[in-house]
C-alpha cells in the first residue's frame, strides 16, 4: 500500500475524499434519487406504482402554494428578527466583552443542551393564555382583555427566531471578531464618524457572517414543522406540517416527495438570486 | 381467511358493515354464545406484557379512590394472579399518529415491541391493521371469558368473527367545558360560532369524531353520509378553521389544555373529562345527540399472542372489567357487568359515562364505515387542518 501510494502520489487528495465521498452518495444522493423516484409514482399507499407523474408537482403546487409562501413569509422574518437581534449581541461579545467573551457565547449556545422540542414545548408553558406573560400584557393594555400569544402567527414566528437565533448569532460573532481593529482605527484617523467607520468598514468585513448567518437561519426555518405544529393553529401550517402530514398521516408518499423537492427547488432559486 | 376472500364473504362483510351495531343492542347484554375456534398457538407464555393504550384509561388508584372502591388495581391484580409484569404504556394520542409510527415496521413484517395495541373502530386504521395482516389471531383457547362478550358487539364488519380483536372499552364523543373559563357549552353550534369562545375552542385530528358531530349539528345522518353531507359538514367546520375560532386539531392531548384554561370548550370523549378529576370541568352529549364508538385491543406482528390472551381473558372477567370500568369511566364490552359493578359501589348504577341511560343512549349515533374509509373524504380531511 505504501508502495503503490509513493508510485501514485497524485490519487493521494483523491484517496483522502473517497470517505467523505461514500457518505454524501449513500446518505445524500441515494435518498435523493429514491425521493425523486416516489415523487413521479401514482396510487395509493401501500400500491403505487412508477409512472412519470409529473402532475403530482402541479397538483402539490396548487393545492399547498398557501403553506409554501406562508412558509418563506415566516422564515423571513424570523432571519430578519434573529438579524436585527443578534448583530448587536455579537458586535457586544466581539469588541466590548473582553475576558468575558466565552462565557457569553457559551451562554447563547446553552439552549441547545435541551432538545429542540423541549425547548419549544416551554414556550408553550410561558405563552400560555393563563401564563404570567400574557398576564402581565393583559394588565397593561398590550393585549385585549381576550387576547392571547399562543396559537397566533406572533408565537410561530418567535419560536422560530428564538429556536434558529445561536445559527445567526455565531457566524456574526466570527466574522466581526475577526475585523482587524487597525482598520477601525484607520478610519478615524481618516475622520470617518463613527456611524460612517461602523457601515463603511465593520458591515463589509461582516459580510461572510451575515450571509453565512442569513443562510443557515433561513434555510432550515423555511422547513420547520415543530415550531407551527405546537405554537400555531391550522390557519399557521407550514410547508413542513404539510409534508409531515402527507408522508405520516395520510401515506401519500408521492405528493410528499414532490413538495419536498419544490421547497427544496425554491431554496435553490432563492440562494442563487 | 382474507387470502381468499369470497365474494359471499364480502357481501357479508358489506350488510354487516351497512347493519353495523344498534346503538341500544350495543349494551343490550343478553344471552349468547362465544365465538369459538382460533389455533392455539405453540409459542410459550411470556414474563413481560407490553400494552400500548390511550391516556386516562385504565382504573388507577386514584379513580378507584374516587369511586369508592379500595382493591388493588386491575393491573397489579393481573401481575399477582399470573405473575407476568404488564409495561402499560399510554402512548396512543389519536389513531393517525400511532399508525404512521409503528406501520412502517410492520409492513415489513417486522414487530414493533407491543403484545397489545388499541384501536377505534371510529376510524380507518383498526381496519387497516387487520385487513393489511399485522395483526395475529387470538388464541381462543386461552380466552373462555369469550363468552362474556356483549352479543352487539360478537361480528363487527372489520372482523367478523371476532379473531383478530376483542372490545377494550365503548365511550361517547361529546362536548367538554371548563367552568372558570366559560359558561356550559353544549352545542356545536356554541362551539363553532360563540365569540367569546373565539381561538379557544378544541376539536379532534380523527375524522370520525369531529365530522360525526358536526353531522348531527347540521340535522344529517352520520351513519348514511353522502357528499352532500360531508360537504355541508366540511364547510361548516372549515368556517370554524378559517375564523379562528378553532386553535387546534388535538388527539388525546386536549385534557392537560383544558384544565390549564387555554382551552375554553373542546370536544371531548366521555371518560376523561372524569378521569381528568378537576371540579371545574364538565362534559355533556350535545344537543343534537353524539356519537358513540369502541376501541378494541389487537396484537400486533411481533407480540406474543398466548401473553396477549392471557390478558384478554383476564380483563373479560366481569368482575375484573366492573372494577375497570368504573376506575376508567368507560364503557365495557363485558356481560353481568352491572351487577357486578353494583356489588363494589351501590351507587355504580347511576354512573352515566359507565352504565349510560336509555335517554343517553338514545341520543347516541354511529358513523358511517364508508366515509372514514373515503380516500377523497380523507384528502378533504386533511386540507381542512391546513394539510
Amino acid at each position: 500500500m505504501g508502495s503503490f501510494l509513493h508510485r501514485h502520489r497524485s490519487l493521494t487528495p483523491y484517496l483522502l475524499l473517497a470517505p467523505g465521498m461514500l457518505w454524501l452518495a449513500i446518505f445524500f444522493l441515494v435518498p435523493m434519487v429514491f425521493l425523486g423516484y416516489q415523487s413521479l409514482q401514482s396510487g395509493l399507499f401501500p400500491h403505487f406504482q412508477f409512472t412519470w407523474e409529473f402532475s403530482n408537482f402541479s397538483s402539490a403546487l396548487s393545492g399547498y402554494h398557501t403553506q409554501l409562501v406562508r412558509s418563506f413569509v415566516y422564515a423571513g422574518i424570523a432571519t430578519l428578527a434573529c438579524l436585527v437581534l443578534a448583530y448587536p449581541l455579537a458586535y457586544w461579545i466581539a469588541f466590548r466583552a473582553g475576558p468575558w467573551r466565552n462565557l457569553f457565547l457559551l451562554f447563547i449556545v446553552a439552549p441547545f443542551f435541551v432538545t429542540y422540542l423541549v425547548r419549544t414545548l416551554a414556550w408553550l408553558n410561558i405563552l400560555a393564555d393563563q401564563g404570567p406573560v400574557v398576564r402581565v400584557l393583559r394588565d397593561v393594555h398590550v393585549l385585549g382583555p381576550d387576547g392571547r400569544l399562543l396559537a397566533t402567527t406572533f408565537a410561530v414566528v418567535a419560536g422560530i427566531t428564538y429556536n434558529f437565533f445561536p445559527f445567526m448569532a455565531l457566524p456574526l460573532y466570527v466574522s466581526l471578531e475577526q475585523i482587524d481593529p487597525r482598520l477601525l482605527e484607520a478610519s478615524k484617523d481618516l475622520y470617518a464618524s463613527s456611524t460612517q467607520s461602523f457601515l463603511r468598514v465593520t458591515v463589509p468585513h461582516s459580510m461572510p457572517g451575515i450571509v453565512a448567518g442569513t443562510l443557515l437561519t433561513f434555510i432550515p426555518a423555511a422547513g420547520d414543522f415543530i415550531n407551527a405544529a405546537l405554537l400555531g393553529t391550522p390557519n399557521q401550517a407550514m410547508i413542513g406540517n404539510v409534508i409531515q402530514a402527507k408522508f405520516l398521516e395520510s401515506l401519500d408518499y408521492p405528493t410528499a416527495a414532490s413538495l419536498s423537492f419544490i421547497l427544496m427547488g425554491t431554496i435553490m432559486v432563492m440562494l442563487l438570486i | 381467511m382474507n387470502e381468499d376472500m369470497t365474494r359471499a364473504e364480502l357481501l357479508r362483510r358489506g350488510a354487516a358493515g351497512a347493519a353495523a351495531l344498534s346503538v341500544p343492542a350495543l349494551l343490550a347484554a343478553c344471552g349468547g354464545s362465544g365465538g369459538s375456534g382460533g389455533g392455539a398457538s405453540t409459542e410459550e407464555l411470556k414474563k413481560v406484557l407490553n400494552f400500548a393504550n390511550w391516556p386516562y384509561y385504565i382504573d388507577t388508584p386514584q379513580t378507584l379512590k374516587a369511586a369508592g372502591i379500595h382493591k388493588p388495581t386491575t393491573l397489579q391484580q393481573f401481575e399477582t394472579k399470573t405473575g407476568i409484569k404488564v409495561n402499560y404504556y399510554e402512548e396512543v394520542n389519536d389513531n393517525p399518529g400511532y399508525f404512521a409510527k409503528v406501520q412502517g415496521r410492520l409492513s415489513k413484517g417486522q414487530g414493533i415491541g407491543r403484545d397489545i395495541l388499541v384501536s377505534t373502530d371510529n376510524d380507518r386504521f383498526l381496519g387497516e391493521y387487520i385487513s393489511n395482516k399485522w395483526a395475529q389471531k387470538l388464541d381462543k383457547t386461552l380466552i373462555p371469558n369469550i363468552k362474556n362478550l356483549i352479543p352487539a358487539q360478537q361480528h363487527p364488519p372489520f372482523d367478523p368473527n371476532r379473531d383478530y380483536s376483542l372490545p377494550w372499552a365503548s365511550g361517547m364523543d361529546g362536548i367538554g367545558w371548563n367552568e372558570k373559563e366559560t359558561d356550559p357549552v353544549t352545542s356545536v353550534k356554541q362551539l363553532f360560532e360563540d365569540p367569546k369562545l373565539k381561538g379557544r375552542v378544541g376539536v379532534w385530528n380523527s375524522m370520525g369524531d369531529t365530522l360525526g358531530l358536526v353531522i348531527l349539528e347540521n340535522g344529517d345522518d352520520p351513519a348514511k353520509v353522502t357528499d352532500a353531507v360531508f360537504n355541508r359538514a366540511i364547510a361548516r367546520l372549515q368556517k370554524a378553521v378559517s375564523s379562528g375560532q378553532i386553535r387546534k386539531f388535538y388527539g388525546n392531548d386536549y385534557g392537560p389544555v383544558l384544565a390549564k384554561g387555554d382551552l375554553a370548550a373542546t370536544m371531548a370523549w366521555s371518560g376523561d373529562i372524569a378521569n381528568l378529576a378537576d371540579p371545574h370541568l364538565h362534559w355533556a352529549v350535545p344537543t343534537h345527540g353524539g356519537i358513540i364508538w369502541t376501541d378494541n385491543m389487537i396484537i400486533p406482528l411481533g407480540g406474543s399472542v398466548p401473553t396477549a390472551s392471557t390478558y384478554m381473558n383476564f380483563m373479560y372477567d366481569p368482575v375484573i372489567s366492573a372494577q375497570w370500568a368504573l376506575g376508567a369511566n368507560y364503557i365495557s364490552s363485558v356481560k353481568d357487568v352491572k351487577q357486578a359493578a353494583v356489588k363494589l359501589d351501590p351507587k355504580a348504577a347511576t354512573n352515566d359515562l359507565t352504565f349510560p341511560t336509555d335517554k343517553t343512549l338514545s341520543q347516541m349515533h354511529q358513523n358511517d364505515p364508508a366515509m372514514l374509509t373515503n380516500p377523497d373524504y380523507n384528502k378533504k380531511w386533511l386540507a381542512v387542518q391546513g394539510q
